[in-house]
């Protein structure tokens, strides 16, 4: 028996809410440790705080807790459930942390830590440790130094060389760095960083910049086999993040003896680690003389291990899980060949390309630009025969309306400072003519890449309507990743004429497996790609299937919470014996694992792309409930091309989102809404505004997670707006919406089966309407709202579900006035929500999982589901926002979608509740000390009941000099705004006076006292809250947890309670 | 311009592409290698020769040709065939395209084949005679080309690979090895030559009184091409030598000592090529990664009764991978420790053998 018997139950960490840099990777890896430790026979204990992973079901592990990750509540649940083993590796960087904490702080003395010991973690996270482990191994990492004098710079630069990389450490927004060529520029660059940073401090870095970027994906077992499971290439070079690089696996560029050296750091290093387990290593490697460091070790799964095993059909995070419990790779199966040992190299016979997506339509304003920081949140991958098609494939997969490489203007100096647009640059400026050469030096790339952009730019140029008569010619085009849209346009035909012509020709696409061995054995598992080559490896089942439409890529408004609605439905149809075919884009993800669906394609979600598995499969029917908008987006064309849509009939999505007919449907069933109107220029949309008055809520007519969504106060926001609106959907006109001030907002999740509806949650938003709903923080039940205006929105959303005929899920949103006993309708979707997981978690009910046995004709009543469940807890979800990342980002929330993930709470009282769920969301409340308090003129009238309760409480306050006059109280010390002159609330700041923030100011207006305070709330972690519901709900969560000790409790206690 | 090619197989295939390289025709045995580089060494490794070696990776040529790399001092295969060939290369160390490497040496080439498609027929019906033609020429001449060819040719292929006179590196260290050269590759040599160990480089047919008055501490049978059934000559000077010197051989040169002892080879389905294959030695139970380039492996049965006995196996298929002797110092091994192209885990085996020697 290879595994250590003492181990009987072990605790999983999770990685928490997602955010830039740990993201649904965590949530893939996550869960296949669950279910790979369960395997062995082991008992799993998970703990993670965020709702939206499939991780936290109660299924996955055999208790789930969804407290927040602090090293004191971990340490609560492993003396609670007396835990034999911990496995850090699975949870990222906090996994990481909360196990050296823990560790630290002798809280798990006596617990075996599986996959890594606590010392291997520290040797490559500390700075200084790594240096010394490195040189140890001989292994040549940059040379790095912090310095606090210019003359220690210059001294530092005698030993490193130039050029160096000059880094202030810690600053408003990371700036005020640059890269030295010669002792001129460092004194230059070292004097103003050290003038910039807070601590006076610089880092001195050996400059690698214009180095490729190289990762290997290594695993090792006790035995001391390691095997690579894949190498990958930047195609960005180094000095820009791996996370933000697009990236090719296997790397392409380099020699034999090249990788060889690598291949050997890489064992060499996860060897003297003592790593059981997977671990990533980047290499920055010269292109000019093969000369390489070592830039990081991470010795656990990764973003790079999920897209290596998406990329190869290894599945790191599973394989670590059973080594780190003490078995060998050998003793495990290869899961695609089946009958071959897991301690082999994966081979692979195409091309992955992976593109970061990231969030820059959502905080427009910022920099775009791309470096050392990752901004992206989410990411797509493509597998072609070619680089060109998997290139293209993977910029189709972005959901962002490019078929391919596009062009669009650019400068040379977007060239040398890359933002998420340089690929299109690039490829504009070779359609230009632009010499490689010269592109090589703007962009640092390596020719290799440029080469092959440039061969899609040369055949696009060739394409003629004639040439493309000729079939052979026909498929060398679609083999270079062209859609029929882009080869419509390029020879002025229509994409039917496209279409036509492959038809004819009987061009076809084929389905080539992923299957670890390029070939060279029989794979079982059918994870299939397309392409254009002419063996077709697909083979169709005579059975019932049904397809299931994935969500793409991780974005903002778009997030893991409809992934786990596909993987919920694969699993339901499975059980119903029904074959599944999954389709998606996304390597980070749970549904992208070969073992979730019958068959999972591979694949971008076009339509054309989609149709061509449609065409091949004949499915019975097709599920776009529970891809977000991508799928449903999809829903019209597919029916219009004869495919079967599952469950609510694609017209009434059209009934919900064309705001007149859902107006007529309003009308039918006695529901308001706001007053509204429709506008197609400005002089139109002034006429509505004057109509229904101002504040209005502007946005365009199809919206996702609410882009270009803004509140307006006057008319010349409005133009202002108008102009940037048009651009975003020229075929949709503009929505004018009366805005509804100090409105309660509400969420409703329901199923409907045609006949009955089942009312699964009802949610109260924490901040008022005006705050997207996505980032708001929301409670089930509610706790303001009285049971008549409850019961008037159960029975709107009975009325709504039954006359659309949904069959499956719907959301719906409400606005409560409550002074006013009036209830509006905002918006219903008739599809899968982002709260779904949330509200299945609060009530204990699958409910994607049902609403997909409901597609396939079962009712409520056979599950019982007829009356709404009562829950005896409070579940809170709270937002968690990306701003630390994005340098210039304000943190004030407005109907602009920003949040990339959300946390849980769950406790007996709303207070407690809150209070976990801030905790998981990054925010520490303070039980005491000092609270800063500066409001915007409308909210002073209603300060001062917040700072009499915060004085209850028994903090100090400070405000501002307006905010400090409207709470009537004299005892409130007064400090000057930034743009008062010092000392000042900046000053306070810094100094660390202040525990927490209470700042509200109007949106766009916010003036620059407002941001720089926001800012370094952020960069120094205090916590803040920038609206007067929040600051409330932050208040009664101190009061509670002052008086109160922070319990634990699984989710499968909670459930069974019910 | 645009060069049509033709690949045809004996079972009447055709399959057309672009051609690059050498304007020609050749015949050879269609075999796939998934290593996802080296493709420099795996051309010119003798052990390939005769072969027409396809990549199943299916961009190659990204990195160019550097002679540095050159296992000997040719190309040995007698076509190449890929999905893609890159004609932009980035490398800094590259001399020559893989299109000009492939004319230099005279060497078809084809390209836009379905690689895949082709390596799963080779896995269903094994390994398939070929011709390769990047000239003008009729299909039906060119399957009967890929047809007719002899089946177990072995010996002839070693002659023409084998070195024609005996060459000695580092003659003035003391110990020195002595190969028999059924298709040694440079990289072998190199091995004993980091490890001050001199080299004398035997043509395949030498006799053992011959190698003995070298003085040589051992005897390297090196790995070459075809059947080694044929190659009688190998095997009856290592039956002399076997009882005198410690003996090494790898891949084909570990059959060629197993024949020597009695035991069989077999022709596999379609082989062991690519840097990817896992080893166990049954001893220690440790797990390496291997790079392997064989066509014919051990019969595991024979070796009963011959005194040899296995010791490592492919954990993929359970084949042979390594032997050894009951008594004699012998050391066999079916992968390959010099690597060149693929992973260097396995290079302690030349220790493993210098140590042997310095035992003996």
């Amino acid at each position: 028996m290879p595994i250590d018997k003492d181990i009987k139950k072990v605790l999983i960490i999770g990685s928490g809410p997602i955010q830039i840099g740990q993201a649904a990777e965590f949530d893939y890896s996550g869960s296949q440790a669950c279910k790979s430790l369960r395997e062995e026979g082991i008992e799993t204990v998970l703990v993670n705080s965020n709702p939206a992973t499939i991780q936290t079901d109660i299924d996955m592990a055999d208790t789930v807790y969804t407290e927040p990750l602090t090293p004191e509540l971990v340490a609560k649940i492993i003396e609670k459930e007396n835990i034999d083993g911990i496995l850090p590796t699975m949870g990222g960087q906090t996994g990481l942390n909360i196990t050296t904490r823990l560790g630290d702080l002798g809280l798990i003395d006596g617990i075996k830590v599986l996959g890594n010991d606590v010392d291997t973690i520290k040797d490559v996270e500390d700075r200084d440790l790594f240096a010394e482990f490195m040189d140890r191994l001989n292994e040549p990492i940059p040379k790095c130094r912090a310095v606090e004098s210019v003359e220690e710079a210059i001294e530092a630069v005698e030993e490193i060389g130039y050029p160096v990389i000059v880094r202030p450490a810690f600053t408003l927004g990371g700036t005020g760095g640059g890269v030295a060529h010669n002792e001129e520029e460092l004194i230059e660059i070292a004097s103003h960083g050290i003038d910039m940073s807070f601590i006076n401090q610089v880092l001195i870095d050996e400059s690698v910049l214009g180095w490729k970027e190289i990762e290997f994906e290594v695993m090792r077992d006790k035995d001391d086999t390691c095997i690579i499971v894949c190498s990958m290439e930047n195609v960005d070079p180094m000095g820009i993040h791996t996370g933000e690089s697009v990236v090719v696996a296997p790397a392409q560029c380099l020699n034999d003896q090249e990788v060889g050296a690598l291949r050997d750091a890489s064992i060499k290093i996860i060897r003297a680690l003592g790593i059981r387990g997977g671990c990533n290593i980047q290499f920055a490697f010269n292109p000019e003389n093969g000369d390489y460091k070592v830039i990081e070790v991470n010795p656990r799964v990764s973003r790079s291990s999920a897209l290596a095993s998406k990329a190869t059909g290894y599945p790191i995070a599973k394989i670590s899980s059973k080594v780190a419990l003490g078995l060998t790779l050998d003793e495990i199966k290869n899961d695609i060949t089946k009958d071959t040992p897991a301690s082999f190299e994966p081979t692979i016979d195409y091309v992955v390309v992976k593109i970061p997506r990231w969030p820059f339509d959502k905080f427009r304003g910022i920099s775009r630009e791309i470096g050392v920081q990752m901004k992206a949140t989410g990411e797509v991958m493509a597998i072609g025969r070619t680089f060109e098609e998997a290139f293209q494939k993977s910029i189709r997969s972005l959901d962002m309306c490019y078929e391919g490489f596009e062009y669009m203007d650019y400068t040379e100096d977007d060239l040398a400072h890359p933002t998420d647009l340089r690929f299109f640059q690039i490829y504009s400026a070779l359609k230009d003519g632009m010499d490689i050469n010269k592109i090589q030096e703007l962009t640092k790339m390596d020719v290799f890449f440029l080469y092959k952009i440039k061969n899609i730019v040369d055949f696009e140029n060739d394409v003629t309507l004639e040439k493309l008569q000729d079939p052979e010619y026909f498929r060398k085009a679609k083999q270079m990743g062209l859609s029929n849209k882009t080869l419509a346009n390029l020879t002025g035909e229509t994409e039917e004429y496209i279409k036509n012509l492959a038809n004819r020709f009987n061009v076809k696409r084929s389905f080539k497996l992923v299957d670890t061995c390029a070939g060279e054995f029989e794979a079982k598992t059918p994870y299939y790609y397309s392409t254009y080559d002419e063996g077709n490896e697909l083979t169709v089942s005579n059975k019932k299937k049904i397809v299931i439409l994935g969500a793409g890529p991780i974005r903002i408004g778009q997030g893991i919470e409809f992934d786990y609605c596909c993987v919920h439905s694969s699993l339901a149809l499975k059980e119903e014996n029904i074959e599944t075919i999954l389709i998606n884009n996304n390597p980070e993800t749970v549904s992208t694992d070969y073992d979730i669906s019958d068959k999972l394609f591979f694949e971008q979600l076009n339509f054309e792309d989609v149709m061509g598995v449609i065409e091949q499969e004949n499915p019975d029917g097709v599920i776009v409930q529970f891809g977000g908008q991508t799928s449903i987006n999809l829903s019209v064309p597919l029916a219009n091309a004869g495919v079967k849509i599952l469950g609510t009939p694609y017209e009434s999505i059209d009934r919900v989102e064309d705001r007149e007919l859902f107006a007529d449907l309003l009308n039918k069933l006695h529901i308001s809404q706001a007053p509204y109107g429709l506008a197609n220029s400005f002089e139109e949309a002034k006429e509505v505004a004057e109509r229904i008055t101002f504040p209005v809520l502007v946005r365009p007519s199809y919206v996702i997670g609410g882009r270009a969504m803004e509140i307006v106060y006057d008319n010349n926001e409005l133009e202002e707006y108008m102009k940037e609106a048009v651009k975003v959907s020229p075929e949709h006109p503009i929505l004018v919406d009366k805005f509804l001030e100090d409105a309660i907002e509400l969420d409703v999740d329901l199923l409907c089966d045609g006949e009955d509806v089942f009312i699964a949650g009802i949610m109260e938003h924490i901040e008022e309407a005006g705050v997207h709903s996505g980032d708001s923080a929301c409670v089930i039940p509610p706790q303001t709202i009285p049971t008549h205006i409850l019961d008037t929105i159960r029975e709107h959303s009975t009325k709504l579900a039954l006359e659309l005929g949904v069959k499956g899920l719907m959301n719906i949103q409400y606005a409560v006035k409550l002074d006013e006993e009036m209830v509006y309708i905002i918006e219903a979707n008739p599809r899968a929500s982002r709260t779904v997981p949330f509200v299945s978690k609060a009530i204990g009910i699958p409910l994607a999982k049902v609403a997909t046995w409901i597609m396939t004709g079962s009712k409520l009543k056979d599950f019982d589901l007829t009356k709404e469940i009562k829950i005896d807890h409070v579940a809170v979800k709270e937002a968690v926002f990306p701003f630390l990342k994005l340098p210039e980002s304000d943190t004030v929330l407005g109907p602009e979608m920003k949040s990339t993930g959300e946390s849980i709470g769950i406790d007996e009282n709303f207070g407690m509740a809150f209070y976990k769920s801030q905790l998981s969301a990054g925010m520490d409340l303070p039980k005491e000390g000092k609270i800063f308090i500066s409001v915007k003129k409308q909210d002073r009238k209603k300060i001062k009941p917040i700072a009499a309760k915060a004085k209850e409480l028994g903090f100090e306050l400070i405000a501002t000099g307006g905010t400090a006059d409207a709470t009537g109280d004299s005892d409130i010390e007064k400090i000057k705004k930034v743009s008062q002159g010092s000392p000042n609330i900046r000053d306070a700041i810094l100094n660390k006076e202040i525990d927490l923030i209470i700042n509200t100011s109007e949106g766009k207006q916010s003036a620059k006292d407002g941001y720089i305070i926001r800012r370094l709330a952020i960069e120094l972690g205090i916590p803040y809250v920038t609206t007067l519901a929040g600051a409330r709900a932050a208040l009664n969560a101190i009061a509670a947890v002052q008086n109160n000790k922070i319990n634990v409790k699984s989710l499968n206690e909670y459930v069974e309670e019910i | 311009m645009k060069k049509q090619a033709k690949l045809a197989l004996e079972d009447g295939t055709i399959l057309k592409g672009e051609g690059f390289g050498y304007e020609t025709t050749k015949v050879g045995e269609v075999v796939f290698s998934t290593g996802m580089g080296g493709y420099t060494e795996s051309l010119t490794d003798p052990s390939a020769k005769g072969a027409i070696l396809m990549s199943t990776y299916p961009v190659e040529g990204n990195y160019g040709v550097c002679e540095d790399w050159y296992q000997s001092d040719k190309i040995q295969v007698e076509g190449f065939v890929v999905r893609e060939v890159c004609k932009h290369v980035s490398n800094f160390s590259y001399q020559k395209t893989l299109d000009d490497f492939l004319t230099e040496f005279k060497v078809p080439g084809i390209s836009g084949i379905d690689t895949r498609d082709l390596t799963l027929k080779i896995r269903e019906y094994g390994t398939l005679k070929g011709a390769i033609s990047t000239e003008e020429i009729d299909d039906d001449e060119l399957i009967a080309l890929a047809r007719d060819q002899s089946d177990d040719v072995g010996s002839e292929l070693v002659k023409l690979v084998s070195t024609k006179e005996i060459q000695q590196f580092s003659e003035d260290f003391d110990k020195k090895v002595a190969i028999l050269d059924c298709g040694v590759k440079k990289s072998v040599i190199q091995e004993f030559l980091q490890r001050d160990i001199g080299v004398v480089v035997f043509p395949y047919d030498t006799d053992y009184k011959t190698i003995l008055d070298y003085d040589p501490k051992g005897l390297l049978v090196s790995p070459g091409p075809g059947n080694p059934d044929s190659i009688v000559e190998s095997i009856t000077t290592i039956q002399k030598l076997a009882n005198r010197l410690p003996v090494f051989g790898i891949c084909s040169g570990q059959q060629l000592i197993a024949k020597s002892f009695g035991a069989k080879s077999f022709k596999m389905k379609f082989g062991h090529r690519g840097g990817n294959q896992p080893v166990r030695d049954l001893e220690t139970g440790k797990v390496y990664i291997t790079s392997q380039s064989h066509g014919f492996t051990i019969d595991k049965e024979s070796l009963k009764g011959t005194g040899l006995e296995l010791t490592q196996i492919n954990l993929n298929d359970g084949t042979p991978e390594g032997i050894g002797h009951e008594e004699l110092p012998i050391l066999g091994i079916q992968y390959r420790p010099e690597a060149t192209p693929g992973p260097n885990d396995t290079k302690f085996v030349f220790d493993d053998f210098s140590k042997m020697m310095d035992d003996y």
